[in-house]
């Protein structure tokens, strides 16, 4: 009974077993998937509730509930969802936030993620801040806090002034860097510069959150397809000054020798000239879109 | 013959497990939550329904696992610890069968339990129509005894029965009663996380840490295959090849596991 064949046999079937679960699991999903459940909710929404009833375990909940966040975030990131994207975001980073009010990555998640504008977030900056701010309430000497508040107006509201107050703000707190002041001098001088903006992004790189560098990296490639903009608008006008005419579409400006080829934005999607306005903007589709306010001519 | 010395051993696990003071327990707890569930929802604005059957149904299935893990884990491992293995050994009775019939045993065991706490349930639902007012009962997305609640009830027990398989595996594998139930919860934890870890490639960009993961989560039994509770809750459709296929599923995972305990109990000696 105990002999090597009927061991290797009984193997190969569990094996064999495994093999046939996995296939009709696969088959069930694709052939007979469940519908949905359309009503996506929290039961609950209280950080304080969740915390009293995970009695010493409101830690642990910050963490499962952090987890639910980033789920949240990269599912609907990628899905086709036209309404409703990013809806629990909000609450799971307060619910998140509020279990565990030292919770930096939380905090700095939110201001990234919370303030970008759809498709890439909900377009949210004054929740960002509002996050941002609490958690400026749990730790007050955060200089990070303040400086990615200064960082949501200088890049998605556009409102110089206020990224200035805050950009003092954390340079005033301790272990602020020293970079910080003179940001907060050339905002409140020369208000929204890619100059200034390519030096918040840069220092950004170095954050160690994968997900802050990456957004660090798409706002680059954002401010590069900013000056190709402008490289491709002055390239019409040009035309218009040479030729008493715009250009009907790209090829007229290659003809004339003002541009080398079709062009294409950083992410390889080609640049679209409007022939009516005679505007050069993001070609649809582009994982660029939409530029932030600020630093359009 | 076979079939009758397999039978013999899944009744007698049934008529031990049926004397076991922490069935008892757990099941009294059970149906004190269920008929609970009527207090809980009348603490809710709106939805009370709802909460009554989520509850329910939450609570039959957590029952079930405690029940499944605590006694699936001591069904070889305490013939084991109290040496009456040597004496079933002794009788013409093949190992194979043994397992099987330990398995069927509690299988039936908490079938029994599963459907005594949904007759519970179906129970406090009934109570909860006759008191609700026509108005309210019209805004229901699905009546409150709707017979499809027994779909989830069937999803619950054949989750339990995987979870037994699974319980079985290690029982037959592992020396200590507390290592079997570490193991046994551990992998249900990885199964209810099973549908998020086939999606990783969806939420993170690491293909080689994505593919290794997708894999686990095509290996472990899926236990997360089995809640359609929000869908019989709102009173969706579920399609009947979705039931049959899911049958299927966990006939052939749970052949998988009992074969596997088949195989550790084999190679184990018995001095």
């Amino acid at each position: 009974m105990t002999g090597a064949k009927p061991t290797a046999f009984g193997i190969l079937a569990v094996v064999g077993g495994l093999a046939l679960s996995a296939s009709l699991l696969y088959a069930r999903d694709h052939r007979y998937p469940p519908p949905p459940v359309t009503q996506r909710m929290l039961y609950v929404t209280s950080g304080s509730v969740v915390g009293r009833v995970m009695l010493t375990f409101d830690a642990l909940a910050a963490d499962v509930y952090w987890i639910r966040t980033i789920q949240h975030y990269g599912r609907d990131r990628k899905s086709r969802l036209q309404s409703g994207r990013f809806e629990l975001l909000e609450p799971l980073l307060d619910l998140t936030t509020s279990l565990d009010p030292m919770f930096m990555t939380a905090y700095r998640f939110g201001a990234i993620f919370l303030s970008m504008a759809p498709p890439e977030g909900p377009g949210k900056p004054e929740a960002a801040v509002a996050l941002l701010e609490k958690g400026l309430r749990a730790t007050p000497d955060r200089w990070q806090y303040a400086h990615d508040i200064g960082f949501v107006h200088y890049w998605q509201t556009g409102d110089f002034t206020k990224a200035a107050d805050w950009f003092e703000r954390a340079a005033r707190m301790p272990k602020a860097p020293s970079w910080i002041g003179p940001l907060a001098a050339t905002t409140r001088a020369q208000g929204g510069n890619r100059v200034g903006a390519r030096q918040m992004l840069q220092e950004l790189l170095t954050s160690p959150e994968a997900y802050i560098r990456q957004a660090a990296e798409r706002g680059l490639l954002q401010l590069q397809a900013l000056d190709a903009i402008d490289f491709l608008q002055a390239a019409v006008d040009e035309y218009f000054r040479r030729h008493g005419q715009y250009p009907a579409n790209w090829s007229d400006l290659v003809r004339a020798g003002l541009i080398p080829a079709l062009p294409l934005d950083p992410s390889r999607v080609p640049f679209v000239y409007d022939a009516t306005t005679h505007h050069v903007k993001l070609g649809p589709g582009s994982p660029l879109a939409p530029l932030p306010q600020g630093f359009q001519r | 013959m076979m079939l009758r010395r397999i039978g013999l051993v899944a009744w007698h696990v049934f008529k031990e497990s049926v004397r076991d003071r922490v069935l008892y327990a757990i099941g009294a707890f059970a149906m004190l939550l269920v008929t609970a569930a009527v207090v809980f929802s009348q603490l809710t604005a709106g939805q009370d329904l709802k909460i009554m059957k989520d509850f329910g149904l939450a609570t039959i299935e957590l029952a079930g696992v405690l029940m499944a893990v605590f006694i699936g884990v001591g069904l070889v491992a305490r013939e084991i610890e109290r040496r009456s293995i040597f004496s079933l050994l002794a009788k013409p009775l093949p190992r194979w069968e043994f397992v099987v019939g330990k398995y069927l045993g509690l299988v039936l065991t908490l079938t029994v339990n599963v459907l005594a706490m949904s007759l519970a349930l179906y129970a406090a639902l009934a109570y909860q129509h006759w008191v609700a007012p026509l108005g309210v009962r019209a805004s229901w997305p699905a009546p409150a005894s709707d017979p499809r609640l027994m779909i989830a009830v069937l999803m619950i027990a054949l989750e339990l029965a995987l979870l037994t398989a699974v319980a079985l595996f290690f029982s037959t594998f592992s020396s200590s009663t507390l290592i079997s139930v570490v193991f046994t919860v551990g992998i249900f934890i990885a199964g209810l996380l099973s549908a998020d870890l086939r999606a990783f490639n969806d939420v993170v960009d690491a293909p080689v840490l994505g593919y290794l993961v997708v894999g686990v989560g095509w290996l472990v039994p899926a236990f997360s295959a089995f809640d359609v509770k929000n869908q019989v809750v709102y009173g969706l459709p579920l399609a009947p090849g979705f039931v049959l296929h899911t049958i299927a599923y966990t006939v052939a995972y749970a052949a998988a596991a009992v074969g596997a305990a088949v195989i550790a109990l084999r190679s184990r000696e018995f001095k």
